[in-house]
């Protein structure tokens, strides 16, 4: 479904601020997986959803989703393929337009026409699926999504990412900066369309406990790398204690390897 | 205040009006600030004035001048999307350029229409029982509102919204896979196609096309949106539209009553454009005003504060 092979992307090359964000990424995800993403800040994750977007364009390396080599292909080529929800709620929704607009802007990928976007039947669709939500929005299909809260905007991005069913849905920590109500509300939904739709997912998430209950599959990233991979039955028996002395000791090996190269 | 200052303002207001929707589309809707308007203007004036005296129909110089602003909108968005200027510098090229077009087209940097036959005498032999005061601002009124309602359309089309979203979030349009390039190409040709249909329009209501009547386009298409958005406060696309026209005529009748009355103060002629800035700066001094006009005309630090309604 999805294949990274040798994936670098550096920033700043040349500066004193050069970055290497991502070095040398390998990745196989099977349709249907749920990958759940974790790892220290700076450590690359939305890097890695960057470039598997087209957000950016990686150095060196090779990207396929669905057989296809995507690698140089544009981000509104890619969308056709990707939903996406960012952690930033104002990210994912035109603020100066009404929720129906926006649910119109999420329905089509490509092929936009001179069609009028709002018609009953559309606006009946929208009212639905925002029922759904249990967030009281079908009764503000009219009102300007500015005026929304951060966790109704978020389940509204959701919602948009998710409309068209994508390949793959790439969620950023996107429950991270709501309040811990909204954000438990907001993850559920997620995880019912995900399941509804079979979406082969990668969730970041700073939630360990999260990470590990969450999906099948859990990778860890490390300055541009990924330094565990999880899944099945050694990840069932894991636990965050276990995360954190791995994580802390795989670190530390990298420290000595680094001292021994300045040394 | 007489009559006929009103109805100039009004028919003014209105041929103006045109060119704000223009303006509109990109300040507003694109989140553009493009100042290739104050050569598009001209350029419309300088392909009509050009056809019409060398003895074409006035509907055949419109549509050319349509065209013209077309290109000249499509220009500015090759630099910005091709080249990779900036928003601002992608205009000014273009205006820059435009000027020497526009003296090249005319071969001079005035042609009087005087005596020629415009699309007011057309309609008027439509209509004889009708007096030139009465049809000219029904005319107008006519145009205006028929652009107004193709915009209002087009701006609830799928492709339409898909230019709104680039203005009001790119990074979000662009992951539901609408090139924004595309979007910004289109919304550059229709608003700068507008401003030359205006430009057209008001080269046959005045009698003359000058190389130098575009000068200060910009400001005066600035200054009806932000007068419009003032007074009208809906933020549906039928009554931002519809604001921006009203507040064109506004803008036109404060001109005018300031060039009428200003004498007393010892305003020139030649003051126009100075007043034309001092109302646009009183205008966005207002706190309510700045709320609505988007954050592309203030500076950051105090429009992050208040919202789009
Ligand atoms: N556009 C950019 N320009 C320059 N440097 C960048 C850019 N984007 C990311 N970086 C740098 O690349 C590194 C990886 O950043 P990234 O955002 O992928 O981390 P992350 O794992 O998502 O962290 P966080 O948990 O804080 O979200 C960081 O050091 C960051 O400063
Ligand atoms: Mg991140």
């Amino acid at each position: 479904m999805l294949r990274l092979r040798s994936v670098y992307k550096c920033f700043a090359r040349g500066t004193s601020y050069e970055v290497n964000a991502l070095t040398g990424i390998n990745l196989k995800i099977a349709e249907g997986d749920f990958i759940t993403v974790i790892g220290s800040n700076g450590a690359g994750k939305s890097t890695l959803l960057n470039i598997i977007s087209g957000t950016m364009l990686p150095d060196k390396g090779m990207i396929r989703i669905d057989n296809q080599d995507v690698t140089k292909k544009a981000e509104h080529c890619r969308a056709k393929y990707i939903g996406r929800v960012f952690q930033d709620p104002l990210m994912g929704t035109a603020p100066s337009m009404t929720i129906e607009e926006n649910l119109v802007l999420s329905i089509k990928r490509y092929g936009r026409g001179l069609r009028l976007g709002l018609n009953n039947k559309r606006r009946e669709f929208f009212r639905n699926k925002l029922a759904e939500l249990e967030l009281g929005l079908e009764n503000m299909l009219s009102k300007k999504v500015a005026l929304l809260s951060g966790g109704q905007r978020q389940a509204l991005t959701i919602l948009m990412a998710t409309m068209f069913d994508p390949k793959l849905l790439l969620l950023d920590e996107h429950t991270a900066s709501l309040d811990p109500g909204i954000s438990k509300k907001i993850q559920a939904i997620t995880q019912e369309i995900v399941k509804e739709k079979k979406l082969t997912t990668i969730m970041v998430t700073h939630n360990m406990q999260e990470a590990l209950r969450l999906g099948k599959r859990t990778i860890m990233m490390d300055r541009g790398r990924i330094i565990l991979d999880i899944s099945g039955k050694e990840r069932e028996n894991v636990t965050i204690d276990y995360l954190l002395k791995q994580f802390a000791k795989l670190r530390k090996e990298e420290y000595i390897e680094d001292e021994l190269v300045l040394a | 205040m007489s009559w006929s200052l009103v109805f100039h303002a009004i028919e003014q207001g209105l041929v103006f009006g045109i060119m704000a929707l223009g303006v509109y589309i990109t300040f507003q809707v694109l989140d553009f600030p493009d100042l290739s308007v104050d050569g598009s203007f001209p350029l419309g004036a300088a392909i009509t004035a050009k056809i019409i005296f060398s003895g074409g129909h006035p509907l055949v110089a419109i549509f050319w001048a349509i065209i013209g602003g077309l290109m000249a909108g499509g220009l500015t968005a090759f630099f910005h999307t091709r080249l990779k200027f900036t928003n601002l510098l992608s205009g000014i090229l273009t205006m820059t350029l435009l000027y020497s077009v526009n003296l090249r087209i005319m071969g001079k940097s005035n042609i009087p229409l005087l005596g020629k036959i415009t699309i007011l005498d057309n309609i008027k032999s439509l209509f004889p029982s009708l007096t030139m005061d009465q049809l000219t601002p029904l005319l107008f009124l006519f145009i205006v509102l028929l652009v107004k309602i193709l915009l209002d359309y087009f701006l609830s089309t799928e492709i339409g919204m898909a230019i709104r979203a680039t203005g009001d979030n790119e990074q979000m349009i662009l992951s539901l896979g609408v090139d924004t390039k595309i979007t910004k190409i289109i919304g550059l040709c229709l608003s700068n196609g507008l401003v030359a249909l205006s430009g057209s329009l008001f080269a046959q209501y005045s009698g003359f096309a000058d190389v130098g009547m575009g000068i200060g386009t910009i400001v005066a298409g600035l200054a009806s949106v932000i007068i419009g958005r003032s007074i009208i406060k809906n933020g549906n696309i039928v009554w931002m539209t519809t604001s921006v026209i009203i507040g064109s005529i506004i803008y036109r009748a404060t001109v005018m009553i300031a060039l009428r009355y200003g004498y007393h103060f010892g305003f020139q002629p030649g003051d126009l454009k100075l007043i034309s800035v001092v109302l646009v700066v009183i205008a966005l001094t207002f706190p309510l005003v700045r709320g609505r006009v988007k954050a592309m005309v203030m500076s950051n630090d105090s429009s992050s504060t208040e919202k789009e309604q």
